[in-house]
C-alpha cells in the first residue's frame, strides 16, 4: 500500500469516531433546538411553525425577562464574590508558602472538593442555614439570638452564598496556574528597584494574572447562569433563576417551543461571554520570556 | 536583572524607607502576609465547613440537624444500607458511570489524537463544539439531547443517560490527553518505527505508556463526575434513577439524615478518587 | 564494491514551493563512512530522513542494497538511526531500550539478553543496564542510542547530528570512538553534521551540501586542499577570500592581480581568460611571513601591515591589512622553541609568502549563486 494512502486511512480512523459523535450529540441537537424554538405550543406537544412568538415572549413578558435579569445579577455577584475570596487565598498559596510540598498539598485540598458531589455540598448549606439548622441552633445555644431566624435561608442571599461556596475552587484553579507562571525574578526585581509591595502587586502580579482571572470569572458566571440546583435547594419562592423556568417548560408547563427558545437564548449568552473572554484572555497574554 | 539592580548600588538601604501610609515596605509585606494568611485560613475553613458538618451529622443521634449534638449512632448508615431504592440507584449510577467513562476515554483519546496530529476541514469548529460542555451549563446539554432523542424516537432510559454523560464529560479526557500529547516527543515514535516496530506496536509500547497517566487521571475524574451528575441526567432519565436523581427527589420531600450518611460515604469515596486522579494529572503537567 | 545506498534524483518539496532537497543523487559504497556536511537548512537532515523512511521524496527513487525502498515505511528498512536528541524511551530501562528492536522482531528472550549484553559491552555501558535514561549523562545516553541501533545489526547506520548536544571535549572523544567503532564493525555509516572539523576527522568521504544540492563530494583532504567552489573553501576550514582579475596565463598556471599585489596560482582545470574577475581562496595557515632566506621559486610576495596578533594556544594569528586595505589572516604555528617575542608586532610591515599550489581560484559569480 502506498505510504500516503496508509497515512490517510489511519487518520480517517482516528478522526471519524469523535467527529461523528460531535456531529450527532453536539451539533445536530442544537439545530433541532433552534428549529423547535420557532414552533407553536399545541396540545399534546407542539406544532411546526416559523414564528418568533417565543422569543418575543422572553423579551416582553416580565415573568421571563425579570428572571433573566435576576440571573444575570446573581451570576455577577457570585463571580465577583468568588474572585474576592479565591484571589487572596491563591496568592497566599503561591507567594507566601515557600515549602513546595505544603503548597501542593494545600492546593489539592482546595481543588478536590470541587469535584465532590455538587448536590450534597449545596444541600449541606440548606441544613446549615435553615431554621432548624446548625447556624440557628448555634446562635440560639450561645444566646446571640432568642429564637431561630429565617433570614438565612430561602432567599437570594443564601443562593449567592451557596453558589459562591461552590465556585471558589473553580476560581482558584486558573488563577493558581497564572500566578505560578509569573517568574519570581520579576517580582524580586521590582522590589529591588524600590517599588513597594502593594505597587508591585498592582503593576506586575495583578496584570499578569489577568488571563487566569478572566478564565475563572467566565466559567463561574456561565455555570452559575445555568444552574437550577441551588435555586431549588436554597432559593426559596423568589430565588428561582432562568434555568428553573427552563426546567418547567420541559416539565409541567409542557411548552417545548418556549423552552427551546430559552435554551437558544441561554446558549447565545454563554457563547458570547466565552468569545469575549477568549479575546480578552488572548489580548492579556504576555510572553514571559 | 536582580543582580544588575544590586550592582547599581541598590541595596535595601537605598530603597525608600517609608512607603505609602508611612509604613516601611518590609512592614507592609509582613502585615500583608499576615492578613493574607488570615483570609486564606478563613477561606479553607469556609470550604470545609459544610463537609465537616455533613460528616458529623451523619453520626448524630438526632432526626433534625440542630446543635447541640446528641450522641454517636450508626443508624442512619444502617437505614440507607437497608433502603432498597437507594441501593438500586447506586447500582444504576455505577453502571452508568462505568460505561460513560469507557466511552469518554475511547472517544476523548481519539479526539485528542485527531486534534494533535491530523489536519482536516472543520477542525476548529469541531474543537470548539467538543470543548463547549466544559463551560456550558449542563441543562443545555441535557435539553438539547432530549430533543434529539425525541426526534429520533429513543425512549429515555439509563442508556440515554449514558450518552448524555459521555457527551458532557468527554471534554475532560480530550483536554488532558491533548495536553499530554503536546508534550510528548514524537521522535520517540520515529525511533520506535526505525527499530522495526509496526504502527500498532509503536502505539502500545511507546505512545500509550507515556500518555497513560493523563488517560487514567481524566478517566477517574470523569467517573467521579458522572456519579454525581445532575443537570444532564435530569432531562434524560427514564424509569430508572441514578443516585443523584434519587437524592434529588428525596430532597423534594424533605431532609432525612440518611442523606447525610450516604452523603458522607460519597464524599469520602469521591475525595479518594479525586486525590488519586489529580496526582496522576499533575504528573501529566510535570513530565 | 556494491552501492549500499543509492539516491537517484530525489527532490523534497514542501507546499509553498520550498525545496528542501533539489534533484539530489548520491551513491554510498558498502562500508564507507560518509558525512553530509552543511549549515542548517541545507537539506542534509531531510536527505537522511528520506533514507531512513521518515519522509517520502516528492520525486526520485531511493535504493538500499539494490531494493527500491522509496515508499517503504521505516520499520521495513534495514537501516537504523541515531537521533540528535537520542530519543531514548523514558519509561524503559537501558536494557529494555536496547533490546526494543529485537523484541518487536520477535527474537527469543534468551537471545535478546545475550545480544543486548554484548552490545552494551561494546559501548561500555554494561553496568548501567538497569538504569533509566533520565539518570544518564549526555554522553552515556548517546552511547545507549548507538547500542540500540547497532544491536539490530543494520546494514547502514544513520547518525543525525548525534554529537551536537555534547560539550567540546566529549565531542572530540566521541568522534574518535565512532571512527574506531566504524572500523571495527565494518558497516556503512552515514553521518550528518554542520561541524566541518567533525566531518574531516571521521569521514572517508564528505558530501558538502547547500540549499538542497550537493556542492562537492570528496575525501576530506581533497575537499580541504581543492575546494570546488568559494562556498566550500569558506565552509570547510577558514579561507581568506580575495577579489582579483586575471593578469596573465601560462599553461596550467595563471597570475592574478589583486589590490595588494600579484599572486601566482594553479588553474586546477578551470578555464580563464585575461581580464576575468575571479575570487582567490587562501588558507591562513598556508601563508607565512617572509623568513630570512629567499622564498622558493614561483612563490608570490604580498606586502601588508600587521594590525593585531592573537594567541591561539598552538598557533598565533596575525590580522594583516594588505596595501589596498583588504584584511588578511595568517596563522603561524608555534613550534617548540618559538616565542611570542619573535612574532611580528602590530604596526610592523610584513611580506607574506604564498605558495601557488595553495591558492584556489574561482570565477567571480553574482551574489547569491554558488
Amino acid at each position: 500500500m502506498k505510504a500516503i494512502t496508509r497515512r490517510r486511512l489511519l487518520a480517517g480512523a482516528v478522526v471519524s469516531p469523535p467527529l461523528l459523535w460531535t456531529l450527532a450529540f453536539l451539533f445536530v441537537p442544537y439545530l433541532i433546538m433552534f428549529t423547535y424554538s420557532f414552533y407553536l405550543k399545541q396540545f399534546p406537544m407542539f406544532a411546526p411553525a416559523f414564528q418568533f412568538g417565543n422569543y418575543l415572549a422572553i423579551l416582553i413578558d416580565p415573568q421571563y425577562y425579570q428572571v433573566l435579569l435576576r440571573t444575570f445579577k446573581i451570576a455577577s455577584i457570585v463571580a465577583v464574590s468568588a474572585l474576592l475570596i479565591a484571589y487572596p487565598l491563591t496568592y497566599f498559596l503561591v507567594f507566601q508558602l515557600k515549602n513546595k510540598r505544603l503548597r501542593t498539598a494545600l492546593y489539592m485540598a482546595v481543588i478536590v472538593p470541587l469535584w465532590v458531589s455538587y448536590l450534597l455540598r449545596a444541600y449541606t448549606w440548606k441544613t446549615i442555614l435553615g431554621t432548624e439548622g446548625v447556624l440557628n441552633s448555634f446562635l440560639v445555644w450561645t444566646g446571640i439570638l432568642d429564637q431561630p431566624s429565617d433570614i438565612f435561608l430561602y432567599n437570594q442571599f443564601s443562593m449567592a452564598l451557596t453558589l459562591t461556596y461552590i465556585f471558589i475552587p473553580f476560581m482558584v484553579m486558573p488563577i493558581y496556574t497564572a500566578l505560578e507562571k509569573i517568574p519570581r525574578s520579576m517580582v524580586e526585581a521590582s522590589k529591588d528597584l524600590g517599588v513597594g509591595p502593594v505597587r508591585t502587586f498592582l503593576r506586575i502580579t495583578l496584570p499578569l494574572s489577568m488571563p487566569g482571572m478572566i478564565a475563572g470569572l467566565t466559567f463561574t458566571f456561565c455555570l452559575t447562569f445555568g444552574d437550577f440546583i441551588a435555586p431549588f435547594l436554597v432559593g426559596g419562592p423568589n430565588g428561582f433563576m432562568i434555568a428553573n423556568i427552563l426546567q418547567t417548560q420541559f416539565g409541567a408547563a409542557l411548552n417545548w417551543p418556549l423552552g427551546a427558545a430559552l435554551s437558544i437564548v441561554m446558549l447565545a449568552i454563554v457563547l458570547t461571554i466565552i468569545s469575549v473572554s477568549d479575546r480578552l484572555e488572548r489580548a492579556g497574554r504576555l510572553d514571559m520570556d | 536583572m536582580t543582580s544588575a539592580a544590586q550592582g547599581i548600588g541598590g541595596d535595601r538601604a537605598a530603597a525608600p524607607a517609608r512607603g505609602r501610609w508611612g509604613l516601611s515596605p518590609r512592614f507592609q509585606e509582613r502585615l500583608g502576609g499576615h492578613i493574607l494568611g488570615l483570609i486564606a485560613a478563613s477561606a479553607m475553613v469556609f470550604l470545609y465547613l459544610p463537609i465537616v458538618v455533613l460528616i458529623i451529622f451523619s453520626f448524630n443521634d438526632n432526626r433534625s440537624l440542630t446543635l447541640p449534638l446528641r450522641g454517636f449512632t450508626l443508624r442512619w448508615y444502617e437505614a440507607f444500607l437497608g433502603n432498597e431504592n437507594m441501593l438500586v440507584a447506586i447500582k444504576n449510577s455505577l453502571y452508568v458511570a462505568s460505561i460513560a467513562t469507557t466511552l469518554t476515554v475511547i472517544i476523548g483519546t481519539a479526539a485528542a489524537f485527531a486534534l494533535d496530529r491530523v489536519d482536516f476541514p472543520g477542525k476548529t469548529v469541531f474543537r470548539r463544539l467538543m470543548l463547549l460542555p466544559l463551560a456550558l451549563p449542563g441543562i443545555i446539554t441535557g435539553i438539547s439531547m432530549l430533543n434529539l432523542f425525541r426526534v429520533v424516537g429513543f425512549n429515555l432510559s439509563l442508556e440515554t443517560v449514558i450518552l448524555g454523560h459521555a457527551t458532557a464529560l468527554v471534554a475532560i479526557v480530550v483536554t488532558q490527553v491533548y495536553a499530554r500529547l503536546q508534550r510528548f516527543n514524537r521522535r520517540l515514535e520515529e525511533a520506535s518505527s526505525d527499530l522495526g516496530a509496526r504502527p500498532w506496536q509503536t502505539f502500545f509500547m511507546v505512545t500509550l505508556p507515556n500518555i497513560r497517566s493523563a488517560i487514567v487521571g481524566s478517566a477517574l475524574l470523569s467517573f467521579t463526575l458522572s456519579f454525581d451528575e445532575i443537570p444532564v441526567t435530569f432531562f434524560l432519565t427514564g424509569r430508572d434513577n441514578t443516585l443523584p436523581m434519587y437524592i434529588y427527589s428525596t430532597l423534594r420531600r424533605g431532609i432525612t439524615p440518611e442523606i447525610n450518611a450516604v452523603g458522607t460515604v460519597i464524599v469520602v469515596l469521591s475525595l479518594g478518587l479525586i486525590v488519586l486522579s489529580v496526582s496522576l494529572l499533575r504528573q501529566t503537567e510535570e513530565t | 564494491m556494491a552501492d549500499i545506498i543509492s539516491v537517484r534524483d530525489v527532490t523534497k518539496a514542501y507546499p509553498g514551493g520550498i525545496m528542501a532537497v533539489d534533484t539530489l543523487s548520491l551513491a554510498v559504497e558498502e562500508g564507507e563512512f560518509v558525512t553530509l556536511l552543511g549549515p542548517s537548512g541545507c537539506g542534509k537532515t531531510t536527505t537522511i530522513r528520506m533514507i531512513a523512511g521518515f519522509e517520502i521524496p516528492t520525486s526520485g527513487r531511493i535504493y538500499l542494497a539494490g531494493e527500491d525502498v522509496t515508499e517503504l515505511p521505516p520499520y521495513k528498512r534495514q537501516v537504523n538511526t541515531v537521533f540528535q536528541d537520542y530519543a531514548l524511551f523514558p519509561h524503559m530501562t537501558i536494557r529494555e531500550n536496547v533490546g526494543y528492536g529485537l523484541r518487536v522482531a520477535g527474537v527469543p528472550r534468551v537471545e535478546i539478553g545475550r545480544r543486548v549484553d554484548e552490545t552494551l559491552g561494546t559501548v561500555g555501558l554494561r553496568d548501567k543496564a538497569e538504569a533509566r535514561p533520565a539518570t544518564l549523562s549526555g554522553g552515556q545516553k548517546q552511547r545507549v542510542a548507538l547500542a540500540r541501533a547497532l544491536v539490530r545489526r543494520p546494514k547502514v547506520l544513520l547518525l543525525d547530528e548525534p554529537l551536537s548536544a555534547l560539550d567540546a571535549k566529549l565531542r572530540e572523544a566521541m568522534q574518535v570512538e565512532l571512527k574506531h567503532l566504524h572500523q571495527k564493525l565494518g558497516i556503512t555509516f552515514m553521518f550528518v553534521t554542520h561541524d566541518q572539523t567533525e566531518a574531516l576527522v571521521m569521514s572517508d568521504r564528505v558530501v558538502v551540501m547547500d540549499r538542497g544540492r550537493i556542492v562537492q563530494a570528496a575525501s576530506p583532504s581533497e575537499l580541504y586542499d581543492h575546494p570546488a567552489t568559494p562556498y566550500v573553501a569558506n565552509f570547510v576550514g577558514a579561507s581568506n577570500m580575495i577579489a582579483a582579475t586575471v593578469a596573465a596565463l601560462s599553461g596550467p598556471s595563471l597570475t592574478i592581480r589583486t589590490g595588494g599585489g600579484e599572486i601566482r596560482c594553479a588553474a586546477n582545470g578551470r578555464r580563464f581568460e585575461i581580464g576575468d574577475h575571479v575570487v582567490a581562496a587562501v588558507r591562513p595557515e598556508k601563508v607565512a611571513p617572509r623568513a630570512a632566506e629567499a622564498p622558493p621559486e614561483g612563490h608570490s610576495l604580498i606586502p601588508g601591515r600587521v594590525v593585531d596578533g592573537l594567541f591561539h594556544g598552538n598557533s598565533y594569528r596575525l590580522e594583516v591589512t594588505l596595501d589596498d586595505g583588504a584584511p588578511f589572516l595568517v596563522d603561524i604555528p608555534l613550534k617548540t622553541g618559538a616565542s611570542l617575542a619573535d612574532m611580528p608586532s602590530p604596526g610592523a610591515t610584513i611580506e607574506l609568502v604564498v605558495d601557488p599550489d595553495t591558492v584556489s581560484v574561482f570565477p567571480a559569480e553574482r551574489e547569491g549563486s554558488r
